[in-house]
């Protein structure tokens, strides 16, 4: 794990959602966090670059533009897995990709402009693996909240 | 009501300028104005406007679980009654530790589950004892239940349009 002192954690706590939308917003959350706008982005910059953040922007949610997620996943044999992951990871399309302990051994997310994208997106993967990709889109969703604190 | 908020090339061109990433400098509003052409003022009013309508869920910090201390992630799968699944799946979703939830279609005979519910921990054990707390909310209405642990991230860049 990399080092985070309490100052980090209480970026990551407080900077999940909620930031200002003004002139100055690194200064305006810097000012609760009670640090300085240079302190706090040196300090964005030091945990992107850590990769104890993966980005630090705006969250999308591409269904309200049209758009379509679905979650999707293959059975990849061992033997091919690393080459199949570079292969699914090059399209753009793929928002994420975990591999997972299960027969279905890799799980991604589409996120594409158009529905219509996620069909040409999975054609795609299988033309280019010889796999069947198994899509899996929500039918409903109860709930989504992707906030986490630091764990000590 | 109109149920798909209209972007324009505009929105557009601000969603590609920041799909990566706020830039990092005091001005970030109008550093990106500049970027794409428009006035700062114009840049925070679609900001807002995408919040308002849901095409922004929010606007900071996306950190990475593992490097935060959740290093066990769990996506947990079951197999629940269909007539009782949409109830139980609003119950399970308000669990506090549950992250994301929701309903899918089985994938027969491979794939039996209809509910998935992501489950973070510091340690699988932790996670199991999570799962057991929704084993027990579904009682008799899930026939069979799986955990499937994460190992690697093999990518996690978020949306590119």
């Amino acid at each position: 794990m990399p080092e985070i002192d309490a100052v980090d954690r209480q970026i990551i706590a407080e900077l999940q959602g909620d930031f200002p939308i003004c002139a100055r917003p690194y200064a305006r959350a810097a000012e609760n966090l009670g640090i300085t706008e240079a302190e706090l982005l040196a300090r964005i910059e030091r945990l992107l670059a850590a990769k104890v953040l993966t980005r630090f922007g705006p969250m999308f949610q591409i269904e309200a533009m049209g758009g379509a997620f679905v979650l999707a996943a293959l059975a990849v044999p061992e033997d091919r897995f690393d080459a199949v992951a570079a292969c699914v990871n090059a399209l753009p399309e793929v928002a994420h990709n975990y591999r997972r302990e299960h027969a279905l051994n890799m799980w991604f997310v589409l996120a594409t402009e158009t529905p219509a994208g996620i069909a040409a997106a999975i054609n795609r993967i299988e033309n280019d693996t010889g796999l069947v990709v198994h899509a899996f889109p929500k039918a409903r969703e109860y709930f989504v909240e992707m906030k986490l604190a630091v764990r000590q | 009501m109109t149920s798909r908020p209209m972007l324009d090339a505009t929105d557009r061109a601000l969603i590609v300028a920041t799909q990566a990433g706020l830039p990092l400098v005091p001005e970030p509003y109008a550093a990106l104005a500049e970027r794409i052409g428009v006035g700062a003022d114009e840049v925070e009013r679609r900001l807002q406007a995408m919040i308002q309508s849901g095409v922004i869920r929010r606007i900071g910090a996306v950190p990475n679980h593992y490097a935060i201390g959740w290093t066990a992630n769990g996506m947990t799968v079951w197999d629940v009654d269909d007539a009782r699944v949409d109830a139980l799946g609003e119950q399970i979703g308000a669990l506090p530790f549950v992250t994301h939830c929701y309903r899918r279609p089985r994938a027969l005979p491979l794939w039996p589950y209809n509910l998935f519910a992501m489950v973070h921990g510091a340690s699988r054990d932790e996670v199991c004892a999570k799962a057991d707390r929704i084993a027990e909310l579904l009682g008799s209405c899930a026939r069979a239940h799986d955990i499937l642990f994460s190992t690697r991230i093999l990518k996690k860049s978020g949306l590119r349009i």
